[in-house]
């Protein structure tokens, strides 16, 4: 019996090998945001999160799988969250009440099926949700979901089950079969099944009391007798208690894998009320296939900064179709990187089957996403950080596959503009002819020129109006030779250097 | 001469007697420790030490292990040694017990062992390559041994008791303070019935619960009374183990304990071979033994012990090659500290002793001789009281080794007199010296003096050789001379393969 509601077919696996490089991505693209939104209060499904969003799907009918899922769940939330709160609940009993301290088979055995009878208590709730939800639901994942369960877990079968769980009590004794093995030593110990109920023909054939022919009793004080019976106990029941043991694991790990998978919703679904409350566009994206070049979107919004400034920031379009690189310029603090970012994380809850922050969006899957951010921290030496800079481009060459999308963001500007240029230049290139999908936020004039007037660049430029200010719109517009530093300069100083005030007007007073 | 040893042409077994006085100046004492840790059951260094008194004895040996060295007799003998093991460790076990069903028992199977041992032994050596007169006449042995009546009655009946009892099977019935044994009556399995149960929840690589019982041969007193009430169910199987047991004491051959003991030398020195050739790409030959002819070489040889020691480290072994030819009878090794000196004059002396014991030696072909004592002196660490005592000490020692030795002796020198003057050790040096050329004995002494080796014919200077360009630098060899005395953004691109050249190479996979 399979929860397979993350896939089709097959288990999410928390453990699963994660894309590389994604702790990077996730930094630069601040998704502890969206992370923490997912999660609310509840540390579980903090850990969670940021397991399940750093798994890029690169399937588009494995999207689409989860897509569908998550828009049941946003119709019927009462019954995904009571299906959550009951795996959790099983869970939770299940670790209060036992103490799983000693390995013999009888102590094995016995807590095993005190365990067993929690769960099996967890099925029978199971049951009845599934009986009174199936119906209810479109998507593929919940119908076959709620099939299976009604299923499998009939009322024979949770009959069957209570009454191993009676038997496995071994009130009218044990009976072994047994072989000589090396040195005549008893072995191959096997259980014997014994009616249990029928208790005069158990007597006849086996049980002639403690005064039968072949038969030795323990004396009231012989402990070592004691202690060996005991033990031959144990051999017999070893291999039961395994396979019992094993069930309550199997068990345990159906509720496991339950409450991880709908963890996955129940976040979104906590992400997707905070969205909504702080009016940012929020729509499901059409995924396209993997090596097709679309990227088109309208109001793109950055979640995450969304989350951390309460607030709807200012939304921008893009028409990237057919583009292999973008080049982001213009003023500084102009929203380049910002919407550098709006971009990576919709990608992102794109490729996890989420929804995005996003009025409509369509986009061709990656391989995988990266990031390649200029780091503020730890300015050492010059030539350090451009050494720690080349370094991480190293990692992430390393770990490229093909139509991987690859986010930069003034990157190898640690040193000279003409040095820099180069570097950035030479690797872009290389990176366009393997068929990399690029995105770059530069101040690095020469570098953005080199690509000018190539069909597949596509070139933005953070707006500045005639007075100075900032939109943080970006605009389709070929790079200006000239940054914004003046600009910025003059608001933190609140004077014109001289020389440098040649791209803007000064404003009255 | 019917076969008695595999490690001695005329069966006889020398006495045992004391490490010669050489072995541990030239490290033989850690070799033959290495090698008798590979022998885990036998104290293999009693044949290490021991050298064979004429050529013949060393050719019965060599043509043993050309043999040995022969997959399939290697793979026969091996085999044979470890079920040997096997039966020895059955006949200890029951030593220890003190229950007489499972004493007969536990001799069963050291009968079983040693019948179906030899048994294949024999038929895997009648398939073998042999043709030495070693194993040429232990084959014999065997074919004359296992065809015996004795033996082949030994087997029968060993195999007939072994199938009657394992085909006892008995069931137990365990109550609350007594057990029972009961017929078996094709119960079924109940763990089987409940595996099948829980069987749909089911997940790869369950852990497994089940515990280790203690599976050492002895038996508590309620197994000994459950054997007992068993074997009053089967008396005939336990009669006849009875019988059986009492008139099978002491059933191995002589001869048969004795190949087993011997040939392990054999296989521990081969282990240790092989581990050089495989670790290190080293190289052993069957050297040419003589017993009048000096005129020794070798080529590409090395010092054993410390051949071990690198490989242990990986670090490469150099190999050097020596001869003397026409009347040259000395080496005088002369050059560098730490140059390979000391090793040159081991070398030399592990050889000739290898070579006596009928071992492969180090190198890819040697001519050796076939000497009547070898004596060495190396310097001691032992502290001496004064300067003038140690001088004296040396002097004694090799007065005494020139009193002992013969023409057909070994000698070799290490480093002395270097605690006196350099005109007294010239001086003395030179004294012995002409003693050494008198007496027409091999000999390599090891000297930091130059000047000695000027004296007269029969002479050979070797120098441990230093690179021309880099005089510090050592090469380990041994040899016949005469004794002497971009842009920085792109440079930094190229060390993370980040250029656009580079970076095409790489992303081309």
């Amino acid at each position: 019996m399979k929860v397979h509601l993350m896939f089709a077919g097959r288990d999410f696996d928390p453990s699963a090998p994660r894309q590389p490089c994604i702790d990077a991505v996730a930094a630069d693209l601040e998704l502890e945001h969206l992370f923490s939104a997912m999660a609310g209060d509840d540390q579980w499904l903090l850990r969670n999160a940021s397991k399940t969003v750093t798994q890029l799907l690169v399937d588009v009918g494995e999207i689409r799988y989860r897509q569908d899922a998550l828009k049941d769940c946003i119709e019927r939330e009462g019954v995904v969250r009571r299906l959550y709160d009951l795996a959790t609940g099983v869970l939770e009993a299940e670790r209060r009440r036992v103490f799983r301290s000693s390995r013999s088979p009888s102590a094995v055995m016995y807590w095993s099926v005190e365990v067993l009878k929690i769960l099996v208590e967890g099925l029978r709730d199971l049951r009845r949700i599934a009986d009174a939800a199936a119906g209810s639901f479109a998507s593929d994942a919940f119908q076959r979901f709620f099939t299976t369960v009604r299923l499998e877990l009939s009322d024979e079968y949770l009959a069957e089950v209570e009454q191993q769980l009676r038997k496995l009590k071994f009130r009218d004794g044990m009976l072994l079969s047994a072989r000589l093995g090396e040195g005549n030593k008893g072995t191959d110990y096997v259980l014997c099944d014994l009616p249990s109920d029928d208790r005069g023909w158990l007597a006849r054939l086996f049980d002639f009391g403690s005064s039968g022919p072949h038969t030795f009793r323990i004396a009231d004080r012989d402990d070592a007798g004691a202690r060996a019976l005991s033990s031959l106990r144990d051999r017999g029941l070893n291999v039961v208690a395994n396979a019992v043991a094993q069930s309550c694991d199997h068990l345990v790990s159906f509720f496991e894998m339950l409450r991880t998978e709908l963890a996955f919703y129940v976040g979104c679904l906590n992400l997707h009320a905070r969205l909504t409350y702080l009016g940012v566009p929020i729509s499901f994206p059409e995924p396209l296939e993997l090596g097709t070049r679309f990227l088109e979107g309208r109001d793109i919004v950055d979640p995450c900064l969304a989350l951390r400034m309460s607030g709807a920031p200012v939304a921008n379009d893009l028409d990237g179709d057919g583009a292999n690189l973008l080049i982001f310029t213009g003023a500084n603090q102009g929203g380049k990187s910002t919407f550098l970012r709006a971009l990576g994380v919709a990608c992102v809850m794109m490729q996890c089957g989420m929804f995005v922050a996003v009025r409509s969006f369509r986009a061709s899957v990656s391989a995988n996403v990266f990031t390649h951010f200029r780091r503020e921290e730890d300015a050492t030496m010059k030539s350090g950080k451009l050494d720690e800079e080349l370094h991480r481009m190293s990692d992430l060459v390393d770990a490229l596959r093909p139509d991987s999308m690859v986010l930069f963001n003034e990157s190898f500007s640690s040193t000279n503009e003409q040095e820099g240029s180069e570097i950035a230049r030479q690797i872009v290139a290389a990176l366009l002819e393997a068929r990399q999908r690029l995105a770059f936020v530069t101040h690095q004039h020469e570098f953005a020129r080199t690509f000018l007037g190539r069909s597949d660049v596509v070139f933005m430029r953070a707006q500045r109006l005639d007075d100075g200010t900032r939109t943080f719109k970006l605009l389709k517009a070929e790079p200006l030779r000239t940054s914004f530093g003046p600009d910025l300069f003059r608001t933190v100083f609140g004077e014109t250097p001289t020389g440098l005030a040649r791209g803007a007007p000064l404003k009255e007073g | 001469m019917p076969f008695r040893s595999i490690l001695f042409r005329d069966g006889s077994r020398p006495e045992d007697g004391p490490e010669p006085a050489y072995f541990r100046d030239l490290n033989l004492d850690r070799i033959a420790d290495s090698i008798a840790a590979r022998e885990g059951e036998f104290d293999v260094k009693p044949f290490f030490r021991t050298v064979l008194p004429a050529k013949e004895d060393v050719l019965y040996r060599q043509e043993a292990i050309q043999d040995l060295e022969r997959e399939r007799t290697m793979r026969a003998v091996r085999d044979f040694c470890g079920r040997m093991s096997a039966m020895r460790a059955q006949l200890g076990q029951r030593e220890k017990l003190h229950f007489d069903l499972q004493r007969s028992r536990w001799l069963l199977h050291a009968v079983e062992t040693y019948c179906s041992a030899l048994r294949d032994f024999r038929a895997a050596l009648v398939a073998a390559p042999v043709e030495s007169r070693a194993f040429g006449g232990l084959r014999e042995f065997l074919d004359g041994y296992v065809e015996s009546a004795g033996f082949g009655r030994l087997r029968a009946q060993s195999e007939q008791l072994a199938s009657d009892l394992a085909s006892i099977r008995y069931c137990l019935f365990i109550g609350g303070d007594y057990v029972s044994v009961r017929p078996y009556g094709q119960q079924p399995d109940y763990s089987l019935q409940l595996a099948a149960t829980f069987e749909r929840f089911r997940r790869d690589s369950p852990r497994d619960y089940r515990s280790r019982f203690d599976d050492r041969p002895y038996m508590n007193h309620v197994e000994e009374h459950i054997l007992g009430f068993v074997a009053d169910v089967n008396p005939e199987v336990f009669e006849a183990l009875r019988t059986f047991s009492a008139g099978n004491e002491g059933f191995p051959d002589e001869v048969i304990l004795r190949f087993d003991e011997e040939v392990r030398f054999y296989l521990a020195y081969l282990d240790h071979v092989a581990s050089l050739k495989q670790g290190a790409g080293l190289t052993f030959c069957y050297p040419e033994l003589s017993e009048t002819d000096k005129r020794v070489e070798a080529r590409e040889t090395f010092d054993l012990a410390l051949a071990r020691e690198l490989a242990v480290q990986e670090l490469p072994v150099v190999c050097n090659s020596f001869a003397l030819v026409g009347s040259e009878r000395i080496f005088v090794v002369s050059g560098p500290n730490q140059g390979g000196k000391t090793t040159f004059a081991r070398t030399f002396g592990q050889l000739h002793h290898l070579a006596r014991i009928g071992v492969p030696v180090p190198g890819t072909s040697a001519r050796l001789f076939l000497f009547d004592e070898m004596f060495t002196h190396f310097e001691r660490e032992e502290s001496i009281a004064t300067l003038r005592g140690k001088l004296q000490d040396d002097l004694v020692r090799i007065h005494d080794i020139l009193g002992r030795a013969t023409g057909r002796s070994i000698i070799i020198i290490n480093e002395i007199f270097s605690s006196t003057t350099l005109e007294d050790a010239t001086f003395l040096a030179s004294k012995i010296l002409d003693r050494l050329i008198r007496l027409d004995a091999l000999c390599v002494c090891v000297t930091f003096l130059v000047g000695i080796t000027r004296l007269g014919d029969g002479i050979v200077s070797l120098v441990s050789e230093v690179l021309a360009e880099s005089p510090d630098v050592r090469t380990f060899k041994v040899i016949r001379a005469t004794a002497r005395g971009q842009s920085y953004a792109r440079s930094i691109a190229e060390k993370y393969r980040l250029t656009y050249e580079q970076l095409r190479s790489r992303l081309r996979r």
